[in-house]
């Protein structure tokens, strides 16, 4: 956890997305104001933009390259020193503009300035209002109640099945038990940090193992993860809950089975995770079960913000999960 | 001797389901099938008192292929075999319905085979709702119960007492209302005329021709079948929008 928790985190580039979103809204906002008729909103703004935008575009730098910085700084602290880098700013920009184009009439340098100080203020104000939405203990405890729940229709049905190994196969019935018991211990456990990729791996190998049980042939995976970087930090079960759509609505509708394609690699530096599984919308007649998916991106953004998003596609009777993630997260 | 019928998808709960059978006195297992549409052909051949119906396997669940079987000849007894089913359960309860939940302990599976009694008929209205759309038509013909899988089904067509189900290879009668099965089959199906329900995927192409009243009328052309299914004046817009 970051120490000054509560400043926005400036390398998050959809942190930056939101400050340019917000100003720029405010600048319209100023031009509606500002003009008498709908004609002048255009070169009003245009105006205005002239002015915001190198200031925007010098406090991303500025702000960026100085983060580690204010982060040693408490919040009071930091969110001082933002406000008067900002002034600082207008400062220059509007010192700039006043020695090489305006004569006549100077623009007034102070109220600029003070007008930087407010909409500083306000970005500021929001991000608090969000990072509160987020705060640590009601992050965790949504955190919390996010956490991947199996199918009870999994866990009855898993159990039956190593019931009837026990008299005639009794060494796979203890094998089943204890994958059983060490995927129901990360289930059962509070899963708020980030775990290696390897080891959310070889919890879904238990875990499909378990479903091989049941399903024996019908069940067909392929892994496609020879380029996966092991050592990538992920939320943890993120990949099994969807492997678990992918058996119950991929899987077990089809008499003879299918196939399941796990594919992970890196590309630009970010993570991703796709799952492909056939899929008849006939033959399901549970659909609407989009509990784990909800479940995901809810956690992915609690984790990742914007830097992170899962999409879905259904063609050709395949339906696939995408995930992509930053890898190296904070 | 009571026969008992076994279906699931599932091998090890099929196993499971035997080992315990195998410990009660005065039953035989005459049959296993991995789904509904395996169970109700096993049962034709096989004719048993008892069926132990999965609910949630492929091709037909097990709340469709008890609906099948009220027209097997003895009517077998029901009972469903579940590991997790919320709003089945609720219905079972409700209704009396006899289900077991998995696993399934010896002494519970003994209980509900000494009472399991054949569906009644507000039974069987209660499992209705359970599942959206049939995915066969079952027709009682000669002794026999034929299922007729819907994707297979060419049009329907109302007759006075009856309504016709034309595949490629025959047609069949089933004694249900077009209605009914327009409610059920939606969306499936679209009505060309106030007596017949056409899949959309087996029109061919229309034509417009003299129909017997010497009138000019539209009629569809169909893939696989020579016949062709008139069009009544109200439905004309259909051409268009296809």
């Amino acid at each position: 956890m970051r120490k000054n928790s509560r400043l926005p985190n400036f390398h998050n580039l959809g942190i930056h997305l939101r400050i340019l979103l917000i100003v720029n809204l405010l600048a319209m906002m100023a031009a509606i104001l500002l003009s008498k008729q709908i004609g002048e909103f255009f070169p009003l703004l245009a105006q205005l933009s002239a002015l915001v935008q190198p200031i925007l575009l010098m406090s991303m730098l500025g702000l960026y390259s100085l983060y580690p910085l204010l982060k040693k700084l408490n919040y009071w602290q930091s969110t001082v020193a933002i406000i008067l880098l900002e002034i600082g700013f207008t400062f220059l920009v509007f010192s700039f503009i006043n020695y090489y184009f305006v004569s006549d009439s100077n623009t007034d340098i102070v109220r600029a300035c003070l007008l930087t100080a407010i909409v500083t203020a306000i970005v500021l104000y929001y991000f608090y209002l969000q990072e509160r939405a987020y705060s640590p203990a009601i992050a965790e405890a949504r955190l919390q109640a996010l956490q991947a729940r199996i199918r009870p229709h999994f866990l009855f049905n898993s159990i039956n099945a190593v019931l009837s190994l026990i008299r005639k196969q009794p060494k796979r019935a203890e094998k089943a038990l204890e994958d059983m018991a060490d995927l129901f211990r990360v289930l059962m456990s509070e899963n708020r940090d980030l775990v290696p990729l390897a080891q959310e791996i070889g919890l879904c190998h238990q875990y499909l193992d378990l479903e091989k049980l049941r399903l024996e042939d019908r069940l067909k995976i392929t892994w496609q993860i020879d380029d996966m970087p092991s050592e990538a930090m992920i939320p943890p079960l993120i990949l099994q809950p969807l492997l678990e759509n992918a058996v119950y609505h991929g899987i077990e509708p089809m008499p003879e089975g299918g196939e399941i394609i796990v594919k992970i690699y890196t590309k630009l530096k970010e993570l991703h995770i796709s799952i492909n599984n056939p899929y008849a919308p006939q033959n399901d007649h549970h659909s609407g079960n989009k509990m784990a998916l909800k479940n995901i991106k809810e956690r992915l953004k609690l984790h990742f913000d914007l830097e992170a998003n899962i999409k879905t596609e259904a063609k050709q009777n395949r339906y696939e999960v995408r995930i992509r993630l930053p890898t190296g997260a904070y | 001797m009571l026969n008992i019928l076994i279906a699931d998808d599932e091998a090890p709960a099929r196993n499971r389901m035997r080992d315990l059978l195998s410990e009660i006195e005065n039953v035989a297992v005459v049959a296993e099938a991995k789904n509904g549409k395996e169970a109700l052909n096993l049962a034709l051949q096989t004719k048993p008192n008892l069926m132990l119906l999965d609910i949630r396997m492929p091709v037909m669940d097990g709340i469709e292929a008890a609906q099948h079987a009220q027209k097997l000849e003895p009517k077998p007894h029901i009972i469903f075999t579940t590991a997790f089913d919320a709003y089945a359960i609720k219905a079972f309860d409700l209704n009396a319905i006899d289900y077991l939940l998995k696993p399934i302990r010896l002494e519970r599976l003994q209980t509900a085979i000494n009472k399991a009694h054949a569906l009644q008929p507000n039974q069987i209205a209660a499992l209705k709702p359970l599942q959206k759309m049939r995915s066969h038509l079952s027709i009682h013909e000669r002794g026999r119960v034929l299922l007729v899988p819907i994707e297979t089904i060419i049009y329907l067509r109302a007759e006075l007492k009856y309504v016709t189900v034309r595949t490629a290879e025959r047609e069949y009668l089933i004694e249900e209302s077009l209605t009914n099965l327009e409610t059920e089959f939606g969306e499936r199906f679209i009505r060309l005329h106030r007596n017949s329900l056409v899949a959309p995927q087996f029109i061919a192409g229309y034509e417009k021709r003299l129909n017997q009243d010497n009138e000019q009328q539209w009629f569809a052309l169909l893939k696989e079948i020579p016949e062709t299914v008139a069009i009544s004046r109200r439905q004309q817009h259909l051409i268009r929008e296809t």
